[in-house]
């Protein structure tokens, strides 16, 4: 076991994945030697050759759609979007070729799209979003969104082996910052939420950077929070939801991604039509209001969710 | 009134020698593509096809000639509204496609799907989406896995002359040609996209276009069955031999409208002009002229699309309760299987 940050941990799944089945290749821009724009796939052209970890154009449909084309005759590609944002530009190719290719043909497509998402870094309206609700929408994917590097590194094992087109959510803001021991051979994790703080006040649903930001939040607020990561959307785990729910009676859901529709909006849904009578109180949502996301840092962190916007939710929670 | 002036394509050369069993192949399969067409639309005109209803009529010779070209290992990614055909001549099922039509429970598409969007994976044919021409794109990931694995295969995809005005064609000739990868482009110029003809869809033909990209190009009669299955024997053998994609243009014209709800009166005249080059009369005539007799092929046709009529009214609807399954894969996925390659030249003499 050796500590590897959040993006060490990704690479290292990659490489381990590589290794262990020759079928995975990698597809992106500028992921060869240069190692792609966050370094996810440095030193893995030089290991495994320029063949398998192609530098790709300018062509996100393109990359998608040949991903598609190589899943279906034996190979396990993994993508990478340069940002999250430019996934708009292969949407196309994804909900309509690769997520309904099983339904409509029987035919399966093992396809992994990594998304380096999220905002905080003055990235502006085009190299900050939280597109993943997009994908929740089309069916036919499954969507991660891991917080942790082993989390990330597991996460990446399962979508690579699964039969399936996996969406990939990679929080920028956890790249470098998140860090902790990762083992030596990653095994898969299975898509299951986890409850990564125990309490009995109230529970806090999160994904990706807020469950970072819950966490301290719940520790700020002094109370007895329960912190539960989703770390994927779909499948969404909504029985450790509500088992936690069925304990504290109060439900903050948090999303770093804009409000209508986001993943937080199918969890406060399903446990407002299924867990009613557990709770005493309503559910409480707090996500990025339905806004680009602006630039100019005092505007960006004006409308993304923070420790402080949350602990004074699980305040107000609390007290209701 | 139709304003598109249709070019005359070039005669192709260097034609590889088709046997009389392959010649009365090709023609079985036009007329099969021909005849299975007419009964769908009359199946759908008495209610018992749902939806909508397109064919490729006037146009079996690029569908049927191209795939004719085709080893058994190769991979269709996908034939479109034009090219039942080439389903054909992979071996699907005939009974399959009347009940995938019908909306009857089918092993192509289990009742999720109509029209020619279909595909059957164990023949290496792969479904087309609506999305035009989304599989060009697929088509060359395909061709990608071939050529990392070192294999002899080739993709080969289909798509219309409105289809070249979407970015995902750039895509695919662009990346194809970056990545010399073994695919086969194959463009159908029919004149028009719907009611659109190519004056309102490009200034420059998109054939021309080819050479922009660095790839390979070969403009061929399109009612030339002959024809069609050559340019693509060429093609194929450049892929193969690592000289990258070529783009093929089959100029043809429907016989009637878009699909069965259009007549088809912007394009009156066209149609009328091209009436007179019905690629099934004219391939028949040549065929006789030559000393070959279509008749008893002809006949076995008949007989087999009425034994599958008959088998597909038979099948039932799909069980309701199956609506939601099978949205995810599990367990080791399928792979795609070789198709039938009735060309002789791939046979052990
Ligand atoms: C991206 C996209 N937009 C619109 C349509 C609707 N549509 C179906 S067929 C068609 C015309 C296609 O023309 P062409 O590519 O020339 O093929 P043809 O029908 O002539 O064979 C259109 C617009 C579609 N299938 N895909
Ligand atoms: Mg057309």
């Amino acid at each position: 076991m050796a500590v590897e940050t959040y993006l060490e941990a990704i690479t290292h799944a990659l490489a381990q994945e590589m290794e262990r089945d020759e079928r995975v290749m990698l597809m992106g821009e500028d992921i060869g030697s240069f190692g792609g724009a966050f370094k996810a796939t440095y030193g893995l052209s030089e290991k495994f050759g320029a063949a398998r970890v192609r530098d790709t154009p300018i062509a996100e449909a393109g990359i998608v759609g040949t991903a598609v084309g190589a899943a279906i005759t034996g190979m396990r590609p993994v993508c990478e979007m340069q940002f999250a944002d430019f996934v708009a530009c292969a949407f196309d190719q994804i909900v309509n070729v690769a997520a309904k290719m099983h339904y409509r043909l029987g035919l399966a497509v093992p396809l992994t799209i990594r998304l380096p998402s999220g905002g905080g870094f003055a990235g502006g309206p085009f190299h900050s979003q939280n597109p993943e609700a997009w994908f929740m929408h089309a069916p036919g994917l499954k969507v991660f969104a891991p917080s942790t590097p082993r989390d990330a590194a597991g996460l990446l094992c399962t979508a690579i082996r699964d039969p399936n087109p996996v969406i990939f959510m990679e929080n920028k803001s956890l790249y470098r910052r998140a860090k902790e021991e990762v083992p030596e051979v990653v095994e898969e994790i299975a898509p299951e939420a986890k409850v990564v703080r125990e309490g009995e006040d109230l529970t806090v649903v999160a994904y990706g950077a807020m469950v970072g930001a819950a966490l301290a939040a719940a520790e700020a607020s002094g109370r007895s929070v329960e912190v539960i990561d989703l770390r994927t959307l779909v499948p969404l785990d909504l029985r450790t939801v509500m088992d936690s729910v069925a304990k504290t009676s109060r439900l903050l859901v948090v999303d770093e991604a804009n409000e209508t529709c986001a993943a937080g909006a199918q969890v406060a849904a399903a446990v407002g039509e299924h867990g009613f009578e557990l709770l005493d109180a309503p559910v409480r949502r707090l996500a990025t209001p339905d806004v680009p996301i602006p630039f100019s840092p005092p505007l960006e962190a004006a409308v993304l969710p923070g420790v402080e916007s949350i602990t004074k939710a699980i305040d107000e929670l609390a007290d209701y | 009134m139709a304003t598109t002036a249709h070019r005359e394509p070039v005669a192709p050369a260097g034609t590889p020698a088709l046997g009389a069993a392959d010649r009365l192949g090709l023609y079985e399969h036009m007329l099969l593509m021909r005849r299975v067409e007419e009964k769908g639309l009359s199946l759908y005109k008495q209610g018992k096809i749902p939806g909508s209803f397109y064919d490729g009529r006037g146009q079996e010779a690029i569908g049927v000639g191209a795939t004719w070209a085709l080893a058994a290992a190769d991979v269709v990614c996908s034939p479109l509204i034009r090219d039942l055909g080439a389903h054909l001549v992979r071996g699907t099922d005939l009974a399959s496609i009347f009940a995938h039509y019908m909306g009857r429970e089918n092993e192509l598409s289990h009742g999720r799907e109509g029209n020619v969007h279909f595909g059957d994976r164990r023949l290496g044919v792969v479904g087309m989406v609506s999305m035009l021409p989304d599989m060009m794109v697929v088509a060359c990931g395909c061709a990608l896995s071939f050529r990392m694995r070192g294999e002899d295969r080739c993709a080969l995809t289909f798509f219309g002359d409105g289809a070249t005005s979407r970015g995902d064609w750039h895509e695919a000739m662009n990346w194809a040609a970056v990545d010399a990868l073994p695919v086969v482009f194959v463009m159908e110029n029919n004149h028009f996209a719907y009611s659109t003809p190519g004056s309102k869809q490009f200034k420059v033909d998109p054939i021309e276009r080819a050479a922009g990209y660095g790839i390979a190009s070969d403009s061929v009669d399109g009612n030339d069955p002959e024809a069609v299955f050559a340019a693509v024997h060429r093609a194929r053998a450049r892929g193969l031999e690592g000289g990258g994609p070529t783009l093929i243009e089959a100029v043809t014209m429907r016989m009637h409208g878009h699909g069965a709800h259009d007549s088809a009166e912007y394009a009156a005249d066209l149609v009328a002009e091209w009436a007179e080059r019905d690629p099934l009369d004219r391939y028949r005539t040549l065929l006789e002229a030559d000393g070959l007799d279509p008749e008893p092929v002809a006949a076995a046709v008949e007989e087999r699309i009425a034994a599958a009529v008959a088998a597909a009214l038979a099948a039932p609807l799909p069980d309701p309760a199956s609506a939601a399954s099978g949205v995810f894969a599990t367990g080791e996925p399928e792979p795609l299987g070789p198709g039938r390659a009735p060309w002789s030249g791939y046979r052990e003499p």
